[in-house]
């Protein structure tokens, strides 16, 4: 009953999305508010349809009814109910339920939050969300019902994917979901735009914040999952360079072109054509991650998916936004007036150039992601493009960027002082070169390579804090003097030193785990030890061990440095009896940022056990990196310039006004 | 600089990063691809030795052979061809016989292929694409593959 119940609250989704699809976009064009505010109501209507839809599903797998085919397929009653609750979105039916249902969230927002925009602005933006949701509405209900019932409900389910069955998959597809889904806004926003024909600075300011929003739940849904990947599969790996990775990064690369574009736009007034582009370009680049993921057209790490029928009506709900947009951009965009102008070297300059580099980067990973795809289509031969390939051209595009991000913020708006900003940036210039020296000295025959990024990433961190030791005048003005303007500074400006600080934090990361870890795979009998860095692993024996749903192979390692003994490493190997599948969870031991890594291989007859050992130096900054930029995030989002109707402050800033 | 200059300087830069790009692409394209091989395309000479490919096949039952420090040698098989695969290393944890893996590395001149990495149907339902198709290609391909071949 219950499920049936959630089939028919998402078939009233789908009646009030098809409702606020027309009818405000007409009030819009004839200027009736009362029309227009139709989408107002429907908005948030739509989201406690899809909501109560979301709960009955998430109902069915917690009771366990497994006469609803989506239970019985991934879930099990001895499953915990944590597992329970994620097995909800660890399937298709239920991954597209929650995509909807962030869908619909966004909507509600802005129908609830956007007071302050134009009413004919509100209502196409809201129409065009609801198109989108309309069409995935249908899909869900024509291809992928997770409400369908089985005539003979069996006894007992068949599990989750036990690699699913972790707390770090638990939260990974809603925060991805939440970035993915959260640029239909923009997109929302851009397609209102170019229907109204006028565009101004207000419009970025009113697309920036859920932008961003967007942008930081892709962050931390991106670093989520890469760090399940890293102790979940056992390879150590934290970045495969997989299409189903590819699908979330390239919106995530075209997300932050945009939040830098819009920048531009909301304070200078140019770049308009552009950032609707990158808009649309945005969520279309989300759509086709949905598509690669969900079609199973790809071979892949992550392709728990296959189903081709659904990868044709996804395919034409791609085809009809995409091509839609861009035909709209197409003929509307030239009709949007060009705005302020600029020197090449200027902060403006500056963003032309993040985005140049970004887009460009995004489309290397674009042709890589879809070349193979393309090629088998076309003459059925077959390759891989793995992270050689990436390395290669996504690496060398990133250079440049990271190299004049110091540079970028400290420029002052239409026309800049290069030679000045260099000079203010020797310090971390200086700082950069004694890292990679030291580096160097270190270690004198590891990868050339590392030291270089090093440098880099000192540099990117320094030139981050500089920016703010500049702004605030610490240690030109009294300390006191000081602390009120750091008070006083925009809370927008703390959000780009922080959010940069973390870029180099993440490349630091990334340069020491791929070029310093060590990696030792060996067979050991109980009672042998390895080393690896001078920490001894001390093989003690495996014991068995029961779990819930599993049965697990525990093996016992002690670790010690230099005789004193740090604790016992337990990684295992678990069997999931629904399934007959077998899991490694690795053990790691986190020494500052730094990690110990082991995984257990296979288990002889006599006694020993393969091991995977790895010594990680400053893997934790990867993920950590991350979460810096995502506060960089939360701070500019704080910012009252960008709070959703918040009015214009009355006299702006305190004394003294930094060089916007 | 007038509007127009400004523009084309735009857009020059703009090409060359794309110029860039583009040669970055085509170049990699070159040097890193790896292309998907069956048993019989091996057999065959289809493939010159030294060349790095992926291998792909179902694990002949019976021909797993561990030895010392974790080397271990099996057979892969399309139903026509059969390749002998040595590895050293820790074996996926779904690589089982008559399961479907593929095996990236290099062919010797012996004919004997040295794998250096081996990857594994991922669960139960999935066969790798490329495995799937080389079988169905060579005719062998029975539907219950990859559904649930454990008993």
């Amino acid at each position: 009953m219950i499920a049936e119940l959630g089939h028919y609250a998402l078939v009233l989704a789908l009646a009030l999305a098809l409702v606020q699809a027309t009818v405000p976009i007409w009030g819009a064009r004839t200027r009736d508010l009362v029309l227009m505010r139709v989408a107002d109501i429907t908005a948030p209507a739509q989201f406690v349809f899809v909501a109560a839809a979301f709960a009955a599903l998430t109902w069915a797998f917690v009771v366990s009814d497994f006469s609803v085919a989506a239970v019985v397929e991934n879930s099990h009653s001895a499953k915990p109910l944590i597992f329970k609750i994620s097995g909800v979105w660890g399937n298709h039916e239920g991954s597209m339920l929650l995509w909807v249902l962030i869908l619909a969230l966004f909507g509600a927002l802005v129908a609830l939050f956007g007071r302050a925009l134009p009413p004919a602005l509100k209502a196409d933006t809201l129409a065009v969300q609801s198109w989108i949701a309309a069409a995935f509405y249908a899909f869900i209900l024509v291809t992928s019902n997770p409400f369908a019932r089985l005539p003979v409900p069996p006894a007992e389910g068949r599990d989750l994917n036990p690699l699913l069955q972790d707390l770090g998959l638990a939260i990974h597809p809603p925060l991805l979901y939440l970035g993915y889904v959260g640029f239909s806004i923009a997109f929302s926003f851009a397609m209102a735009a170019l229907i109204e024909g006028r565009i101004d600075a207000a419009w970025a300011r009113w697309v920036r914040p859920w932008t961003l929003l967007a942008w930081m739940f892709l962050t931390l849904g991106i670093a989520m999952g890469s760090y399940w990947a890293y102790y979940e599969l056992g390879w150590g790996g934290w970045w495969f360079w997989d299409p189903v990775e590819n699908a979330s990064l390239m919106p995530w690369l075209a997300g932050t072109a945009l939040l830098h574009s819009a920048v531009v736009m909301e304070k200078r007034n140019a770049l308009k054509v552009w950032t609707v582009l990158l808009a649309i370009l945005t969520f279309s680049l989300s759509l086709i991650g949905t598509f690669l993921v969900r079609s199973g057209v790809l071979t892949s790490v992550h392709a728990f998916a296959t189903d081709p029928t659904r990868g044709v009506f996804i395919l034409a709900i791609l085809v009809f936004f995409i091509g839609g947009a861009l035909a709209l951009y197409a003929w509307r965009a030239p009709m949007l007036k060009q705005g302020g102008l600029f020197a090449p070297v200027s902060r403006e300059g500056a963003l032309v150039f993040n985005n140049l580099f970004l887009t460009t980067a995004c489309a290397t990973v674009f042709v890589g992601t879809l070349y193979p795809l393309a090629l088998e289509a076309l003459t059925g031969d077959k390759i891989s493009v793995g992270a050689p390939f990436f390395n290669l051209t996504f690496g060398p595009l990133m250079l440049p960027l990271l190299l004049a991000m110091p540079f970028g913020p400290m420029l002052a708006w239409k026309r800049g002082d290069l030679l000045g900003v260099a000079q203010r940036l020797m310090v971390a210039a200086a700082i950069g070169l004694v890292g990679l020296a030291a580096a160097f000295a270190i270690d004198d025959h590891g990868p050339v390579l590392a030291p270089f990024g090093v440098g880099i990433a000192l540099f990117v961190m320094i030139g981050a804090v500089l920016d703010l030791v500049e702004r605030i005048g610490l240690g030109r003005v009294p300390f006191a003097t000081a602390l009120a303007r750091a008070r006083g500074l925009p809370r927008s400006m703390w959000g780009t030193a922080i959010a940069h600080f973390g870029v180099g934090v993440v490349l630091l990361g990334v340069v020491a785990e791929t070029q310093w870890s060590k990696e030792q795979i060996v067979s050991l009998k109980p009672g042998e030890t390895v080393s690896i860095r001078r920490y001894d692993f001390t093989f003690r024996g495996v014991a068995p061990r029961q779990g819930p749903n599993y049965t697990a192979l525990v093996g016992q390692f002690d670790v010690s440095r230099k005789q004193e003994p740090l604790g016992r490493l337990e990684p295992a190997k678990r069997n999931f009896l629904a399934r007959d599948m077998t899991t490694t969870e690795a053990a790691l031991m986190t020494r500052g940022f730094s990690q110990l890594y082991l995984s257990l291989g296979d288990t002889h007859p006599d006694g020993s056990v393969a091991v995977r050992l790895y010594h990680k130096p400053l893997v934790l900054l990867i993920w950590l990196g991350a979460v810096v930029m995502v506060i960089g995030g939360a701070f500019s989002l704080s910012d009252r310039r960008l709070r959703v109707g918040a009015p214009k402050p009355a006299r702006r800033g305190v004394a003294v006004q930094p060089a916007e | 600089m007038t509007r127009k200059k400004r523009r084309l300087l735009l857009v020059g830069i703009g090409l060359g990063v794309l110029a860039l790009a583009v040669g970055l692409v085509l170049t990699a394209l070159n040097d890193s691809i790896v292309f998907f091989n069956s048993p019989t395309d091996v057999v065959a000479q289809k493939v010159k030795p030294g060349a790095r490919i992926r291998l792909g096949g179902l694990v002949r039952p019976g021909s797993i052979e561990r030895g010392e420090n974790l080397a271990v040698r099996f057979d892969v098989t399309d139903g026509n061809e059969t390749v002998k695969v040595a590895y050293t290393g820790i074996l996926p944890d779904l690589f089982r016989e008559g399961q479907g893996v593929v095996c990236e590395g290099v062919i010797g001149a012996a004919g004997e292929f040295t794998a250096d990495s081996v990857l594994a149907k991922h669960d139960e339902n999935y066969m790798p694409k490329e495995v799937a198709d080389a079988l169905k290609r060579q005719g062998h391909w029975k539907d219950d593959y990859g559904k649930d071949s454990s008993p």
